[in-house]
């Protein structure tokens, strides 16, 4: 009991000192609010399912949305073709043939939005970076962005 | 035996303390002990302050943290940069354009920061070429040169570029009079005293801080020196040192210090721009260009213009006044209340400091001694505030603390000295290492000045540090000034001989909307690729275009055929990363042209024209990725008139593969 005592005290010390480094390092929260809301940085909590970052539940149409494809191939062209083939061979990444059946939506939506944290800690994408050696960049994609990704990649993967 | 060994010991310590003595500023002295402790910035901590130090003769604009000292960025400006390919790719070449052609190099001096009710805001710094007479824009979002303007009339663009306290001006004043762009300048150089005239320029700052020419102001034929924009009670004024009041045109460092006093002119712009409304302005043919540079194009433009308004200062009794100031006044600098102005005399032993309101005054009251060149002269002792005495040798510049004191550089003396503007009494002193020019103090020249630095840009730094060879860069100091005592906490080397610096806190830059990448969906460059399914390669007689795209770690396309010698090759290359930080280089074997660096998002333009058949490498320069070594490419030329036909590929061998 005493023991869980102190490290909760400690715990939470470790959580103010941390708070107060924030405080005094990082410049105007009040600007940018979602710069404040940060994600567990402990490795454990990473959920290797969903991935990290801001998409929690993606919902897919049980058939395809032609329009939100046709779009995300658009900015697929711009941003993703350079280095990634449709098919399953290796270009700069991986092939997209088959990653909607692989990967669960809301991990894809953050790994394109959110690539860093996840390349940091995703044992899969670790692995995967051992092979490609170039991480992927974080291409700016906005959240309708990534979604018409998404959905071209379904299209890609027979959805029809 | 111990006899002699103690006589030994002594003769060292007296030989020592004799040396000692005989260079009294030994660089020890100045510091004490928990000066690394006060310039130290942990790493991976964040300096207080930007510092914007001048280039000099280098030409750039050098970015420095406070109190750490660390260079974090040489910003190009009017010098060509190989690193950044800044007057090498197509987009910039406009930028260094002039009523001259192309000039790749200038002598930058002085940098000014945009200000919003006499306050630094963190927008634009300007800067001054002193050499081909231009002002520049420095956008502090993007840290990148917005724009150029040249300058008629003028040679020698010195006194120059000072603000107005919300910016509605930028001035200069010319170094060297000349005879005007307007008149015949083909004269007997010994004729100046008829023939060469001083011009000042007023250039107009717009809400995106487009530069304009409003008008200009001539003058008798003397050498602008510095200046400074009123503030407060005494915006709507401004105030520029001159020497050479002697009007001599040959060995001026006797000749331009005949007389005991030069002057001090007071302008008062607020009268001018009436003038102007009232079309007193005399429209004048001349001819100079203005450079823009376009975000959304990527591409700068220069536009030759042909007309300035000119108001004559000796037909127009009100817009300016001459202040008497002792000896070859250099710097000359108005405290943050705008009452007092500080004229530094490089000969003089004192500092003269004179007053708004006696100056307002004694013009009231006609307290004039004559006129100089039409210009009414007034009385010394009626606009004077008083005299700080023997304050050290060679003042030149001066800034403030807000907290009432002023700091003068020495350059004979080489020191910095503190005084109470009031009482004008000393209050303290510091060694400099060595031969001091201007200061700065965050906010130094404004109405709110962050006194808790001061730095001091120095032109000599013998014995300062590892010696590099007959030159030894120069260098600034900082002190902290927080106390009552100066206390020097760093010094460090400094690009080209710095002039002029400002500095504000780092908030105020990093919180503008810095700029972290172009969004490629914004990019309206003629010749952008946006993804590799735009990537091309199109002739028009001799003339090829290639639309090339880079991203971690290919360019696409990575293999052309089909150029020829003599043609004139032009890479559009596009950057398609979307993340800060991560630009790509390009380069080509045996070009007469520097590289292209290229932001995230953004395309520039390299033209190449290929002299000699064969096979010629180009590769990102930029390290970029694990695979950076990877990123090249092959360019086949062929011989003028060559079948050869054109094809570009990547990934996939064209035109097929042959075994």
């Amino acid at each position: 009991m005493k023991k869980l005592f102190l490290t909760a005290l400690a715990f939470s010390l470790l959580i103010a000192c941390g708070k107060k480094e924030k405080e005094t390092e990082e410049y105007n929260p009040a600007a940018d609010p979602s710069a404040t809301e940060t994600t567990a940085t402990d490795p454990s909590s990473y959920d290797p399912k969903r991935g990290e970052g801001k998409f929690t539940t993606v919902e897919l149409g049980a058939a395809l949305d032609q329009a939100m494809a046709t779009k995300g191939e658009e900015v697929s062209g711009v941003k993703c073709t350079s280095c990634h083939k449709m098919t399953d061979e290796k270009l700069v990444g991986p092939g997209w043939k088959g990653v909607t059946e692989r990967r669960k939506p809301e991990w894809i939506m953050n790994f394109i939005t959110n690539p860093d944290p996840m390349i940091d800690k995703d044992p899969e994408v670790q692995a995967q970076l051992e092979i490609c050696l170039v991480r992927m960049p974080n291409q700016g994609l906005s959240d309708d962005d990534a979604r018409h990704i998404l959905e071209y990649m379904r299209k890609n993967d027979g959805v029809k | 035996m111990k006899n002699k060994f103690v006589k030994a010991i002594f003769a060292i310590a007296l030989g020592s303390a004799l040396f000692t003595s005989c260079k009294p500023k030994n660089s020890g002295d100045a510091v004490s002990g928990d000066a690394a402790q006060k310039a130290y910035v942990a790493p991976g901590k964040y300096d207080e302050f930007y510092n914007f130090v001048s280039g000099g003769f280098s030409g750039q604009l050098s970015v420095y943290g406070l109190p750490s000292g660390r260079l974090f960025r040489v910003i190009p400006v009017f010098s060509v940069d190989p690193e950044k390919g800044w007057g090498y790719s197509e987009e910039t070449k406009p930028m260094l354009n002039t009523s001259n052609g192309f000039v790749p190099w200038d002598d930058l001096h002085h940098t000014e920061m945009s200000q919003t009710n006499g306050e630094v805001d963190g927008r634009w710094v300007f800067g001054n070429a002193n050499n081909t007479p231009r002002i520049a824009r420095i956008d502090l979002k993007t840290f990148k040169t917005a724009e150029i303007i040249e300058l008629p009339n003028s040679g020698g663009n010195h006194s120059s570029p000072f603000i107005t306290e919300n910016t509605e001006y930028v001035v200069a004043g010319t170094r060297f009079s000349v005879p005007a762009d307007y008149a015949n300048g083909d004269v007997a150089i010994n004729t100046y005293k008829e023939n060469f005239k001083g011009h000042i320029s007023f250039v107009k700052v717009g809400k995106e801080g487009e530069m304009d020419l409003a008008f200009q102001i001539v003058t008798p034929g003397v050498n602008f020196d510095l200046s400074h924009a009123g503030k407060g009670k005494s915006h709507g004024w401004f105030f520029f040192s001159c020497y050479n009041t002697e009007q001599a045109n040959t060995l001026l460092e006797v000749n331009a210090s005949q007389r005991d006093k030069d002057f001090i002119m007071a302008v008062n712009w607020k009268k001018a721009e009436e003038y102007i409304k009232a079309g007193k302005g005399k429209k004048q043919t001349v001819k100079y260009a203005h450079n823009k540079w376009n975000e959304k194009t990527h591409t700068a433009t220069s536009e030759i213009k042909n007309e300035v308004l000119v108001l004559d200062a000796a037909a127009l009794k009100d817009i300016c006044y001459m202040i008497p100031c002792p000896k070859s006044p250099h710097g000359c600098d108005v405290d943050p209340t705008g009452e007092y102005i500080v004229g530094s005399g490089k000969l003089a032993a004192l500092i003269p400091v004179f007053s708004f309101d006696k100056l307002m005054g004694a013009i009231k009251n006609k307290k004039f001694e004559g006129d100089y060149g039409g210009i009414n002269v007034v009385k010394y002792e009626a606009a004077l505030h008083g005299e700080v005495q023997k304050p050290g040798l060679g003042p030149l510049h001066t800034e403030f603390d807000g907290r009432g004191n002023a700091y003068t550089t020495f350059f004979v003396s080489s020191e910095v000295v503190k005084w109470d503007i009031k009482s004008l009494k000393v209050l303290d002193r510091v060694p400099t290492y060595y031969s001091v020019g201007h200061l700065c103090i965050p906010g130094g020249d404004s109405k709110k000045p962050f006194g808790k630095y001061l730095i001091a840009y120095n032109k000599i730094t013998k014995d300062r540090y590892l010696p590099t060879g007959p030159e030894l860069a120069q260098s600034a100091q900082i002190f902290d000034i927080s106390g009552d005592k100066m206390e020097l906490v760093l010094d460090f080397p400094t690009i080209g001989e710095p002039h002029y610096a400002q500095a504000a806190p780092a908030d105020l830059i990093r919180n503008n909307g810095q700029l972290k990448f172009y969004k490629i969906a914004d990019n309206n460059h003629p010749f952008v690729a946006k993804g590799e399914k735009e990537a091309k390669v199109t002739r028009k007689g001799n003339r090829v275009d290639v639309y090339m795209t880079s991203i971690r770690s290919h360019f696409a396309p990575d293999n052309i055929e089909g150029i020829k010698v003599g043609d004139e090759v032009y890479f559009h290359v596009t950057n398609l990363e979307q993340d800060w930080d991560v630009p790509h280089g390009f380069a080509i074997k045996g070009a007469d042209n520097g590289e292209l660096l290229i932001m995230p998002g953004e395309t520039a333009t390299l033209k190449w024209v290929p002299k000699k058949t064969g096979i010629w490498p180009m590769y990102c320069t930029d390290f970029c990725s694990a695979l950076h070594q990877e990123m090249q490419g092959y360019v086949r030329v062929s011989p003028a008139g060559s079948s050869v036909p054109l094809s570009w590929s990547v990934g996939t061998n064209l035109p097929k593969a042959t075994k």
